[in-house]
């Protein structure tokens, strides 16, 4: 499947969940809210993704540096 | 009879109080002191080992240990108009050792990386305003190692949705990096080093996160970076079809267009799907794919265990070549084998403990937990991680 192909289904996904969305009030986001459902890296995972940005060729879009900061590419 | 008077002296009192209300948030505003939201340890040691060494020109050990600390504190303080201000202070230390930087210059028992520190302190100060539904920010950060030297500088801005289910965000960032130019020893035509280049990056991220029900959360991630300057490493020996030595060559400028997506899914009362997929491509022809998948288990409500697994497939760069298989006549060249093509698998676990009466004895103490990685590169390379975290609130 080529690369455009992949990111139509991509944001086509993206755009059929967000209209597919029922309102949730304050007090029903009690899984919502729990810590573990944070749309970001863990802080012990900072580490690895630091590793990951130098051993592998791919960078951004985690929540991690792009490039730049540290002598990798 | 006077019950109807107390009535109405009561409902004016009530009519009263609720207009005092809107009295402006200057004249209600408390002075608070700065306040000590939370404080992070974050501690790990990573070990691996391989035999395609870029300093060797692709052959050669990779082995290379790291252990790396970060402490941050995060402080918090209403201003007079109610807007939350939250200012992160952190430092970061990493040590390692290496053994293929040692072959730089193999004649001296410990050169130029072999063995090096990187200390990285870092600001960031946010605005959070409840009523608009808005948070504003910026970020300035330093990282210092012997033959490197970056600093960094960023704005960020988020908008929350009327009903608070959708953010929107932008961050734009900014990294000048200097790097020191330390050649492999038979390249430096008798000088110890050859001055210094630069490396610039500028990302911009736009992200949006949503939640989808009671139980689901999404967010949509894109993060384009533009890098100019140096992008090779000087010390980087590349060795050519005539028996030649030469170093790593690379084009100066390089487009990345990562997108990302992540969703989180609430299981029953004790399970976690965090799950996470990336498409990344840029302009020196790597095409990359990640995908994540994280099970929560909560034992009980204070304690989990979190079982992973990661699989990355890239292409190789343009530029990339093994050992004596390019020529020099080419524009630019690599042996770097992070930048060839391979599938690589990282899978572990964490275990993790809150309490948020303490833990120890210790009333602050609110978080204990501890992470290990194996990652598996198709190119022999294979690393441990072991990470610890604690946090203080």
């Amino acid at each position: 499947m080529k690369a455009k192909h992949k990111l139509f289904w991509l944001a086509l996904s993206v755009v059929t969940l967000i209209t597919g969305c029922k309102p949730v009030k304050e007090y029903q986001k009690v899984y919502i809210n729990d810590s573990e459902m944070e749309l970001s890296m863990r802080k012990s995972q900072k580490f690895e993704n630091s590793f990951q940005l130098y051993r592998e060729g791919a960078a951004g879009a985690n929540g991690g540096k792009s490039g730049g900061g540290c002598g990798c590419n | 009879m006077i019950r109807i008077p107390i009535i109405i002296v009561a409902l004016y009192w009530s009519i009263v109080c609720s207009f005092a209300q809107t009295l402006s948030d200057s004249i209600l505003y408390q002075p608070r002191k700065l306040k000590v939201e939370e404080v992070n340890l974050v501690s790990s040691y990573y070990h691996q080992d391989g035999n395609n060494a870029a300093v060797t020109g692709g052959v050669g050990s990779e082995r290379l240990s790291d252990f790396a600390t970060t402490l941050d504190i995060r402080l918090s303080k209403p201003d007079p108009r109610r807007r939350l201000n939250t200012y992160t202070i952190e430092i970061g230390v990493d040590a390692y050792s290496s053994a293929s930087s040692d072959k730089i210059d193999p004649s001296t028992i410990s050169s130029a990386s072999y063995s090096d520190r990187r200390i990285y302190p870092s600001l960031s100060w946010s605005r959070a305003n409840d009523k608009k539904g808005t948070t504003v920010g910026a970020t300035a950060s330093l990282s210092t190692e012997f033959d490197y030297f970056s600093v960094g500088a960023g704005v960020n801005a988020y908008k929350d949705s009327k009903d608070k289910m959708r953010q929107v965000g932008v961050k734009l960032q900014t990294y000048q990096d200097v790097v020191t130019l330390i050649y492999p020893i038979e390249q430096r035509g008798g000088k110890d080093n050859g001055g210094t280049e630069p490396r610039k990056t500028y990302s911009a991220t736009l992200s949006l996160s949503q939640i989808i029900n009671q139980r689901l959360q999404v967010l949509l991630l894109t993060d384009l970076a533009y890098q100019n300057g140096l992008l090779s490493l000087p010390f980087n020996r590349v060795y050519f079809t005539d028996g030649a030595v030469g170093i790593e060559r690379l084009p100066s400028s390089r487009l990345k267009i990562p997108v990302s997506l992540r969703a989180n899914y609430f299981l029953g009362d004790r399970t976690i799907l965090r799950t996470f997929y990336r498409f990344y491509k840029d302009d020196w022809g790597l095409t990359a794919h990640t995908a994540e998948l994280e099970g929560v288990v909560k034992l009980t409500p204070f304690v989990s265990i979190s079982p992973f697994y990661r699989y990355y497939s890239q292409t190789g760069i343009d530029y990339f070549a093994p050992y004596a298989t390019r020529n020099k006549q080419d524009a630019y060249y690599s042996s770097d084998y992070d930048l060839s093509k391979f599938d690589s698998h990282f899978f572990g676990s964490g275990f993790r403990i809150l309490s948020p009466d303490g833990l120890l004895g210790i009333k602050a103490f609110n978080t204990f937990e501890i992470r290990y990685g194996h990652y598996s590169r198709q190119t022999g390379l294979t690393s441990n991680i072991v990470t610890m975290h604690l946090k203080f609130k």
